[in-house]
């Protein structure tokens, strides 16, 4: 075992000493590996955060929400049904919602107005989230002017910007009281956008959903494991369709790799004919070009993961965001959080370093069965 | 098919390994039909020099087959958030009734990669090269093996439809979930139990008179085949539920997480690798009488089945320490 450990360790010194000796050659092979993996690393590590944030914000959302279908289309829910709600066991708490969207010509862009359940603001306050405040310009004191359902004025006053961590999910946010915003939206009294349930069991939300769609027939329960999974869904379908996009370049890499490592110089040649000729054998040429592929994919894939990992963690991901994210006037300035697990290690492994590998074989076998002879002569 | 590129890597790499193994059974029949070493025509040098290429082939498709079913059990996990039911990859694999299969085909895969690179590793000490044709008839079995588990991981992945939401109503078109795994493991843990320390001191004994006296290396193969089987069922039926601390928590892959210190992995390496070992052993046995092999059956032989027992005791050790240090009692006076 030592004989052996000992053995790897000569042709690894050996390979690394022989690639030393060409820098240039190598170099350009490395920044396209390099490049490569910096570009599946990027959308997996963005996304992949991306996925966590969602699932952390979800983690605080009610088991059920249930919204009223009229023709189709989402309506007020009455609040009558609350009361009918209240009579399915197993339901633990449950509230009516205030909330919609509100278009402001002057940025034009969507607000969402919300009624918070706890610590209301007071009447004719609000609490901005930072990518409102940011769009027109707003700091706490200020005043907000916008024109209501009925087409009157309304001022606000700003009392608060809402706290910059929560910004993935409040950039767009404006949280007033709820006469505020029944008098602004002309709201019916009588309604509600959506009602919430807290499901204590988890094991009986579904049940609880299914007790109400037949309770409440013109009702559809949501639950948020749904919403999760579809989240969830979503990313991964996002980053499975940059994947395909960059199969081509990934293609490219591979048939590159193939060109490089069959494209012997004549010097490499004769090196490996001279090592045959002193005593090697061809396994442990296939040996020595095992080594200095390691060596080359280690490179290329701690620089391609370090560039992404800062691509994306310290810049956001500049490049990517809009494709993985989505788009919109209001989006928030957000900050991903790292992450790193080994299910995107070996996804990356095998879109890189396997091809890399496969592709560099064959012509690296046939380097090594070069008779001593041929080459010298 | 969900879209994701831990699945596109699975099907990619699976893709490429089958590629290979078709490639190198292509030459395999070339071999076995024109091998002659006493012969120095071009064709023989040509096949002579062309075993390198597949040894290195097959190697290198063995070792991304083992790192392929890691990914494919991690992947199993992370997608089992979209499906009603499922708490974890057991879930997932239940989905259709192609995810068992594709996990046996990866796991028989490894087991016979790793007896072929054995074997191959022996056949290279001999000047003669006498294991040339049954190592390439080995490999025209091992083809097949590859093409019916890239057919039934694609069969797999293309079947999986994830419960999302539908813009009619959310819940109500999500089937209810058939449960983890339907209590598979419902045999008693006693029984699981007792049937693993019994096969492990068989193997002890086995094992340990084909380390010193050289014989009895086909039964220690055999023996730890059927011990890997035994010690499965038992981490299912048994062993998990005491990690788990838990007297209906089954699931053997639950293991592997964080939550539970990863103990999975301190479990399954060990025990894959010492039956890959006791395998390449005992198949190893087979040829023992052939001449040029004699001498060297006799010392790696035996090397192979010590390492197999130390990683078997490892194995043993974990799984006993893991059942001691439990809260859980399920055997015994309460």
């Amino acid at each position: 075992m030592i004989s052996f450990l000992r053995r790897q360790g000569y042709l690894l010194e050996y390979s690394l000493a022989s690639l030393a000796r060409r820098p240039g050659k190598h170099l350009g092979l490395v920044l396209v590996y390099a490049t490569l993996v910096f570009l599946l690393a990027s959308t997996l590590l963005f996304t992949q955060s991306l996925r966590q944030e969602s699932a952390l914000v979800l983690a605080e959302s009610p088991e059920l929400i249930v919204q009223r279908l009229l023709a189709g289309r989402h309506d007020l829910i009455p609040a009558s049904y609350l009361e009918q709600l209240g009579t399915i066991r197993g339901v633990g708490e449950r509230y009516g919602r205030l909330w919609g969207y509100f278009y402001d010509p002057a940025v034009r862009a969507n607000y969402t107005l919300m009624v918070p359940r706890a610590a209301p603001p007071a009447a004719g306050e609000v609490q901005l989230g930072a990518g409102v405040a940011r769009a027109r310009g707003l700091s706490p004191g200020d005043y907000l002017s916008l024109r209501s359902a009925r087409g009157e004025p309304f001022s606000f006053r700003i009392a608060a910007l809402l706290p910059a961590d929560t910004e993935l999910v409040s950039s767009d946010l404006m949280l007033l009281n709820a006469q505020d915003f029944r008098r602004f939206f002309d709201f019916p009294a009588d309604r509600f956008t959506d009602i919430v349930l807290r499901v204590r069991n988890p094991v009986e939300v579904r049940k609880v959903a299914e007790k109400i769609s037949l309770a409440l027939p013109d009702t559809r329960p949501i639950l948020r494991e749904e919403i999760l999974r579809t989240y969830d869904a979503v990313f991964g379908w996002r980053q499975g369709l940059v994947f395909v996009l960059l199969t081509g370049a990934m293609l490219a890499f591979v048939i590159f790799a193939w060109d490089r490592a069959s494209g012997l110089s004549g010097e490499e040649r004769r090196e490996i004919g001279i090592l045959k000729a002193i005593g090697w054998e061809t396994g442990d040429v296939l040996r020595m070009k095992f080594w200095e592929g390691a060596a080359l994919s280690l490179t290329a894939f701690l620089l391609g993961y370090l560039l992404a990992y800062v691509h994306v963690f310290h810049f956001a991901a500049v490049l990517f965001a809009p494709v993985l994210k989505g788009w919109a006037v209001l989006y928030p300035d957000f900050r991903p959080v790292p992450f790193v697990d080994g299910l995107q290690v070996a996804t990356l492994f095998f879109f890189s370093v396997f091809p890399y590998t496969v592709a560099t074989i064959i012509p690296i076998w046939r380097a090594a069965i070069t008779d001593p002879d041929q080459v010298m002569r | 098919m969900p879209l994701t590129p831990a699945i596109l890597a699975l099907n990619l790499a699976s893709l490429t390994q089958s590629l290979l193994l078709v490639l190198a059974a292509g030459f395999a029949i070339q071999i076995l039909r024109h091998w002659d070493l006493s012969s120095g025509s071009e064709r023989q040098l040509g096949l002579e020099r062309r075993t390198y290429l597949i040894a290195t082939l097959v190697a290198w498709v063995f070792g991304g087959n083992l790192l392929s079913l890691l990914l494919f059990v991690y992947n199993a996990e992370q997608l089992s958030t979209q499906f009603v039911g499922a708490m974890c990859a057991t879930g997932v694999l239940n989905a259709n009734p192609w995810g068992w299969p594709t996990l046996g085909l990866k796991i028989s895969l490894f087991f016979a990669g790793a007896a072929w690179l054995i074997l191959n590793g022996v056949d290279n000490q001999a000047p003669d090269y006498p294991l040339v044709r049954p190592k390439y008839a080995l490999l025209l079995l091992i083809a097949p093996l590859a093409l019916a588990e890239v057919t039934a991981q694609a069969l797999f992945f293309t079947a999986l439809n994830p419960d999302l939401i539908t813009s009619c109503c959310g819940s109500l078109f999500s089937p209810e979930g058939g449960g983890v795994a339907a209590e598979i493991a419902g045999l008693d843990p006693a029984v699981s139990l007792a049937a693993l320390a019994l096969s492990g001191l068989a193997l002890l004994a086995t094992g340990l008179r084909y380390w010193r006296r050289g014989r009895g290396g086909g039964l220690f193969a055999l023996l730890a085949a059927l011990t890997f089987g035994i010690a499965l069922t038992a981490i299912v039926s048994g062993v998990a539920l005491y990690v788990y601390e838990h007297p209906h928590h089954h699931c053997p892959f639950c293991l592997l997480k964080s939550g539970h210190d990863f103990v999975g992995y301190g479990l399954y390496v060990p025990l894959f690798a010492a039956t890959a070992l006791a395998l390449g052993a005992g198949l190893m046995e087979v040829w023992r009488s052939a001449p040029s092999l004699k001498a060297i059956i006799a010392i790696r032989g035996p090397r192979l089945a010590g390492l197999s027992l130390i990683l078997f005791a490892l194995f043993y050790g974990l799984a006993t320490w893991l059942v001691l240090r439990s809260n859980l009692l399920l055997l015994g006076p309460i």
